[in-house]
């Protein structure tokens, strides 16, 4: 008999959005439907899910600064203890599910999945799934800063309760949506009814599979919508940004959040990796999601990038295929984001 | 290499200890295994996620996520202390005439051995908790420091604070130290006479097991490939001294225990290894091959001369010393 040795990184969903989203609704969905997977559920209001379910476990969110003189190094110290408790119960559930509160800012939550070693073995971080309620998100974004950072920092958003608005204030929801995340996929629906497999499993943190999943991940969506800064059309051919029309425009909500997209060809290594880590050293606590595809000269492989605040992941992936351009983009989404300087200091890495 | 009496347990050992004669291990699935006969009880309704010997040695006080408290002798037979519904009691310590406290998020609970409880709510969760070694008091390890409580007193907690998480906490045999375990892989310590701060640094990992060496002389301590030990024994403790290192492996060490009567520590690392190392010349005996899985377990029986571990994936055994 041979000792079995220790397991795979259990996934880990981030359930977010404001209050009244849908998120108990899906979560139930969740906890109820046969998809084959047993989730452990964290959330913080338990007496909202009707179901007796002995792996749903009720914590105080407890957001803390790590002791290492970084303000924005914060972690959930109630998902340390849990994630840890649930290592000791291996075998009997599949996937973790972490809810939190309408008003919880994203960021602490994904940090623990990075930066606590124990967490970091025996989870990865899957996915962040904001729900955004179609009827109240526009009011929510004058009013809740948080309602902003959960849409700007996710990889999936359920745009939720979409028979209570009217087709021109659906796209008016949407287009800030993509506003403040160019780069998250919009699942449109009603009641929650999303297909799971849409938000479950997507392995937006797993470097090696953001491509395989869609290999466009950094261009923008079909439906390609404007920024502040965009004066154009929307038209919906398909990555054929001729960049002429003037009129139409959908006006946007002014939002703190922005996103800056950065395009080049092929970079020299040792400049781009040193811009990157003074980049986000300096302006980390704006800076809420980066994720690139870089081209480095001399370098038959390419390199997949992305970060939170100042934790930055990267590594060389698969080989740059016959026809592909090689081509390097960046993207930022953050607070107070200098476009200029940013695309200044991102063409002085070229190779 | 001394004879290893395999045991292959259902779950995660969350802890081992001998009670009188007899090892009992505690595992994250619900078991406790006592003996090695193959009995096993289920005193919970789900997982348990902290255990600890009562400090008369007779019995071991599991916490569970069905948010009880049970004690279960060397019999098997169990009895529940507590009931707190959904909470998770993933923090358990045992203190003097049968007292037990247990904690679940910014809440902790002291039942003494008389019945009398008592309960405190903290402004932060609680990160770990242990009993002085005379008196009912319990130091209760959390977010920014250590609050000292003295249950059934209406004094508010004496707080003893150093900025970070502190993940755990013991008391020094001679109960003048506070030493916590910290989320920022490093220790802090109290020395509660002068309120004199310690910082041992420098781990590579979490600390996640501590062992204090007979007659306290020495804090053994897991989170790096060498076993780090903190002489306690000179006037001002271990600042300005070297620690002891023992072990030495690219494996970190994951489970300390130092021998009852002895200077030597038992060293269980994350592929399963176990060695044992003497503090005079750092001699070492194997005493466990890797087998892949964690030591996250290991307890002395009272003579010394056998040890029990237990590993995350249930494997589990007694090594003994004297054969």
């Amino acid at each position: 008999m041979s000792a079995p040795t220790s397991a795979a990184p259990i996934p880990v969903t981030v359930l977010t959005g404001y209050l009244g989203a849908g998120k108990t609704t899906l979560l139930n969905r969740i906890l109820t439907e046969d998809h084959g997977k047993r989730y452990a559920v964290i959330v913080n209001e338990f007496g909202e899910i009707g179901i007796d379910n002995d792996l749903i476990v009720d914590t105080d969110e407890e957001v803390f600064e790590m002791n290492n003189g970084c303000i924005c190094c914060t972690v959930r110290g109630d998902l340390i203890r849990v994630v840890e408790n649930l290592a000791k119960r291996r075998g009997s559930f599949d996937a973790i599910l972490v809810e939190t509160t309408g008003i919880a800012d994203p960021v602490p939550v994904a940090q623990t999945f990075f930066m606590d070693e124990e967490v970091r073995k025996m989870s990865r971080l899957d996915a962040v799934v904001t729900l955004v309620d179609a009827k109240h998100f526009l009011d929510r974004l004058g009013d809740a800063p948080e309602a902003e950072d959960q849409v700007a920092f996710a990889d999936v958003v359920v745009l939720n309760k979409t028979d209570l608005v009217t087709p021109e204030e659906l796209r008016e929801v949407e287009l800030t949506i993509r506003q403040l995340n160019p780069y998250c996929t919009i699942h449109k629906t009603t009641r929650s009814q999303v297909a799971l497999d849409a938000i479950l499993d997507r392995g937006s943190f797993d470097l090696q599979r953001v491509l395989e999943l869609d290999p466009h991940f950094l261009e923008p969506e079909d439906e390609h919508v404007c920024g502040p800064d965009c004066d154009h059309d929307h038209h919906h051919h398909h990555h054929d940004h001729d960049h002429h029309h003037h009129h139409g425009h959908v006006t946007t909500h002014a939002t703190d959040v922005t996103s800056v997209s950065l395009k080049g060809g092929t970079l020299d290594p040792n400049k781009i990796l040193a811009w990157i880590t003074e980049t986000t050293q300096a302006q980390g606590p704006n800076i809420l999601r980066l994720k690139g595809i870089l081209s480095f000269k001399d370098e038959p492989l390419r390199y997949v990038v992305q970060g939170v605040h100042m934790i930055v992941e990267g590594d060389l992936q698969r080989a740059w295929k016959d026809g592909e351009p090689r081509e390097s983009r960046l993207v930022f989404i953050g607070r107070h984001l200098d476009k200029a300087a940013l695309e200044a200091g991102f063409q002085a890495c070229m190779a | 290499m001394p004879s290893t009496t395999p045991l292959s347990l259902t779950g995660y050992v969350v802890w081992t200890g001998y009670l009188g004669n007899v090892p009992v291990f505690a595992c994250g699935d619900g078991a406790i295994a006592l003996g090695t006969a193959g009995k096993v009880v289920r005193p919970h309704a789900g997982g348990i996620l902290a255990a600890v010997a009562s400090d008369d040695g007779k019995a071991v006080f599991t916490g569970g996520d069905d948010g009880k408290v049970v004690r279960t002798d060397a019999e098997g037979t169990s009895t529940v202390l507590a009931e707190k519904g959904r909470k998770w009691i993933d923090q358990i310590a045992a203190g003097p005439n049968g007292a037990v406290a247990f904690a679940s998020g910014r809440t902790v609970w002291v039942i003494e051995g008389n019945g009398r409880s008592h309960e405190l709510t903290r402004p932060r969760a609680v990160g770990g908790l242990a009993f002085f070694p005379k008196g009912l008091r319990v130091a209760i390890a959390g977010y920014n420091g250590v609050g000292l409580w003295f249950p059934g007193t209406a004094a508010e907690p004496q707080e003893l604070e150093w900025k970070g998480s502190h993940v755990g906490v013991t008391l020094s045999p001679d109960g003048a130290n506070v030493i916590t375990t910290m989320q920022e892989m490093a220790l802090h310590g109290w020395r509660l006479r002068d309120g004199q701060h310690m910082r041992m640094t420098g781990y590579p990992a979490k600390v996640k097991s501590v062992s204090w060496s007979v007659k306290g002389r020495f804090l053994a301590t897991s989170g790096a490939g060498v076993s780090v030990l903190w002489p306690f024994h000179y006037k001002d403790g271990p600042m300005g001294k070297a620690p002891l290192e023992l072990g030495g492996r690219q494996e970190m060490v994951t489970a300390v225990a130092c021998h009852p009567g002895e200077e030597i520590v038992a060293l269980g690392h994350e592929d399963g290894m176990i060695l044992l190392s003497r503090f005079s010349d750092r001699e070492e005996v194997l005493l466990h091959r890797p087998n892949g899985a964690q030591v996250t377990a290991l307890a002395w029986s009272r003579d010394g001369l056998e040890l029990a571990f237990g590993c995350d994936t249930g494997a589990a055994g007694l090594v003994d010393l004297a054969g």
